[in-house]
């Protein structure tokens, strides 16, 4: 069983590695789409994240701000109406406490017709008390027996003595409702201070909220300054109950705070504080609703952006791959048509050779071909008895082999081998040898060609076979520039201690500057028609490949050199094999 | 033909040309030998020949330009063109310029006879 699995396994790894060589791809290549993928997702990404970023945060502000004004708005005016109806109900327990003098008010009948009045035309009043300067209340209408009751060490009375006007906080009181009480004080005709006391439910304070908390969302109440809840709030807890969260402290105008409250609800508390009364206006509502349109919008944004960076990632990804994959493959397009080229080239090299070639043994094949025919004609005719005539014909045939042998040798020493064959090799030797395969040319042409070599020239190691192909290169350039009867001058002379140069000068048409820039370069040629445009070009590299140097110096009608340094031993080159 | 023909042999190869011309010799031929085309030309200035062979590459003046020349005089002469060059473009450009025909070196003495016979023969009739 594990064996049949590990077979699995060793399977699976083995189509994987297959893969992964299938993958495989130059560093160079990998590193460049990287790059290129980096890049990209950079110049792409950031704007984007950047103007989300910001759009988001506009966006909230805005969508809070215009959710949050008309809350505002609504506290406010509340808060103003909660003023204004506590400003009136004081303004009529005030009237009555001036209209009336404290003998008719003291008087139960009078304060009782007083009351029923003040009931009818408000509403919410429980009773109504007048209490003298030693704090006994000496006239009461109302449903507790109060009458005669001292008042004197309460605190809301010294309050009223000192500040002339009191407004309690809520209380239980009559059937157990909630009620505040509120109290003037007066002087009567002898100076003498004494007190109109009222009470209330706060039937009323409910009426004034309730607008604001329509919908089952929002929670409104009141709160005293000591946090006691002056009204029922539907999350935290009936009239009187503490409540839970302190409210900033702040001035009567309207405030908005984002909070969480005790049970972990994010909220918004919206609130303003009376300016007259110890009193302050509560709404509460939670962040998820009166933000939902921003919780909606950011969610749609999120998405929207997630799915803008996955495709920019893909088509990042893909078209990064496939632009890599292309470069990559027009590189190897390149590489493999300049391998056709230098082949192609090597081969116009042989064809121009193998036509040299064969005028140069034709010629001495002509010779022989008469000789022997002529020695068959004299055995024909029966003359071959003058043996001096015979012998002289066989040498002569022996001589044109002769000449042959040199041209095939030749040859041999010219065959190009594939990659760099390094052996020892006099230079000028090597240019005499290839000036030979142009001898027949340039005596045809009347061409003088000059040596001018240094015959101590050292030995360097280096590739005959490609060092022949370059100089003759050179000197097929340098023969096509020169007219019929011109001059060519081959020189060499040791350069430094660790190379050697040769030089190749032709007094021909010679070339402009803008020619001598480009010469080297493939596929550039002046012999329109008949040029490759690659001789030069290969000349180069051949040289590069051999650690060497060449360098063309050129006036045009005056003639061109060029100039080749070579190192005796090769770069890289460790020992001859 | 009773008389023998005369050949001018023009060639810079001498032991070529003079071989050619003792084989020639042999069979019945008249040949004179020319080894430069400057040669040639005069004496073809001075001579009657009958037929002309002719090697196309030549130091100083060329096949070609000695056939012009020789022409320009004598346009009826016939012209039998050699060649080394194992190319047929030059001779048949010689072909265009008014030569009888071209022959690749090494020569077959034989075809070279029957070419000549054949350019005699057409220039008669």
């Amino acid at each position: 069983m594990a064996d049949k699995m590990k077979k699995w396994l060793d399977l699976g790894r083995q189509i994987l590695d297959r893969d992964d060589k299938k993958k495989e791809m130059p560093r160079r290549y990998r590193r460049l789409r990287r790059n290129i993928i980096l890049l990209m997702l950079a110049v792409t990404l950031i704007p984007l994240a950047i103007m989300a970023a910001t759009n988001a945060i506009q966006y909230q502000k805005n969508i809070k701000a215009e959710r949050i004004k008309p809350i505002r708005a609504i506290v406010g005016k509340a808060a103003h109406s909660f003023e204004l109806f506590l400003e009136e109900r004081l303004s009529a327990i005030h009237f009555i406490s001036s209209s009336y003098s404290f003998e008719i008010l003291s008087k139960q009948d009078t304060l009782h017709r007083i009351f029923r009045i003040l009931r009818e035309e408000y509403g919410g009043y429980v009773d109504l008390g007048i209490i003298n300067s030693d704090g006994t209340q000496i006239a009461y209408t109302g449903p507790y027996d109060l009458l005669n009751k001292n008042y004197s060490t309460q605190q809301w009375f010294n309050e009223a003595r000192v500040r002339g006007v009191y407004i309690s906080d809520v209380f239980m009181g009559y059937r157990d409702l909630p009620h505040i009480a509120m109290a003037v004080q007066n002087l009567n005709d002898q100076g003498e201070s004494w007190i109109l006391r009222a009470t209330m439910d706060t039937q009323k304070f409910e009426d004034l909220i309730s607008p604001m908390g329509m919908d089952p969302i929002t929670d409104a109440f009141i709160v005293n300054s000591k946090g006691i809840l002056q009204s029922d709030s539907r999350n935290y807890g009936n009239v009187l109950d503490p409540f839970p969260m302190k409210i900033p402290s702040g001035d009567s105008s309207t405030h908005v705070r984002e909070l969480t409250d005790p049970e972990g609800r994010d909220i918004v508390m919206v609130y303003s504080r009376l300016i007259k009364h110890d009193f302050t206006l509560v709404m509460i509502l939670p962040q998820k609703n009166i933000f939902q349109p921003w919780h909606t919008l950011k969610q749609e944004m999120s998405y929207m952006f997630v799915a803008s960076v996955i495709a920019i990632v893909l088509v990042i990804f893909s078209s990064t791959h496939l632009l890599v994959k292309r470069i990559r493959e027009a590189d190897e397009k390149r590489v493999i048509a300049f391998r056709e080229l230098e082949y192609t080239q090597k081969l116009s090299s042989i064809g121009r050779l193998a036509a040299g070639v064969a005028h140069e043994i034709n010629n001495p094949l002509a010779i022989i071909n008469e000789k022997a025919g002529l020695l068959k004609d004299l055995v024909d005719h029966d003359k071959h008895h003058d043996k001096e005539k015979l012998m002289r014909g066989v040498s002569q045939i022996l001589q044109s082999v002769d000449r042959c042998r040199n041209i095939t040798h030749r040859l041999l020493g010219f065959a190009r081998r594939i990659g760099v064959q390094y052996e020892m090799i006099d230079i000028n030797e090597i240019l005499k040898d290839t000036l030979g395969f142009l001898e027949k040319e340039a005596h045809h042409r009347n061409l003088n060609i000059e040596f001018n070599f240094d015959e101590q020239i050292p030995k360097i190691s280096s590739d005959r076979g490609q060092l022949q192909q370059v100089i003759l290169n050179i000197l097929t350039n340098a023969f096509a520039a020169v007219q019929d009867g011109g001059q060519i001058v081959l020189s060499t002379r040791q350069k430094e201690d660790q190379n050697v140069a040769l030089a190749i000068r032709d007094n021909g048409h010679g070339m402009t500057e803008e020619t001598m820039r480009q010469i080297f370069e493939p596929f550039f040629t002046t012999k329109k028609g008949y040029g490759t445009g690659l001789g030069l070009s290969i000349t180069y590299g051949i040289i590069k490949k051999l650690g060497g140097e060449i360098k063309v110096d050129s006036k045009i009608n005056q003639g061109t050199t060029f100039t080749i340094i070579l190192p005796k031993t090769p770069p890289g080159e460790t020992e001859n094999e | 033909m009773n008389n023998p023909i005369k050949v001018l042999l023009v060639d810079d190869e001498e032991e070529f040309v003079t071989t050619l011309a003792e084989r020639l010799e042999m069979r019945e031929f008249e040949p004179r030998i020319a080894t430069s085309g400057d040669q040639a030309i005069s004496m073809v200035e001075g001579e009657k020949f009958d037929l002309i062979v002719l090697d196309l590459m030549m130091p100083g003046i060329g096949g070609l330009e000695v056939m012009k020349q020789i022409k320009s005089a004598n346009p009826d002469m016939p012209v039998i063109l050699l060649t080394g060059q194992g190319s047929t473009k030059e001779g048949m450009a010689g072909m265009h310029q008014g030569a009888f025909d071209f022959l690749m070196k090494p020569l077959d003495i034989e075809e070279l006879i029957s070419q000549i016979h054949e350019a005699l023969g057409k220039q008669s009739s």
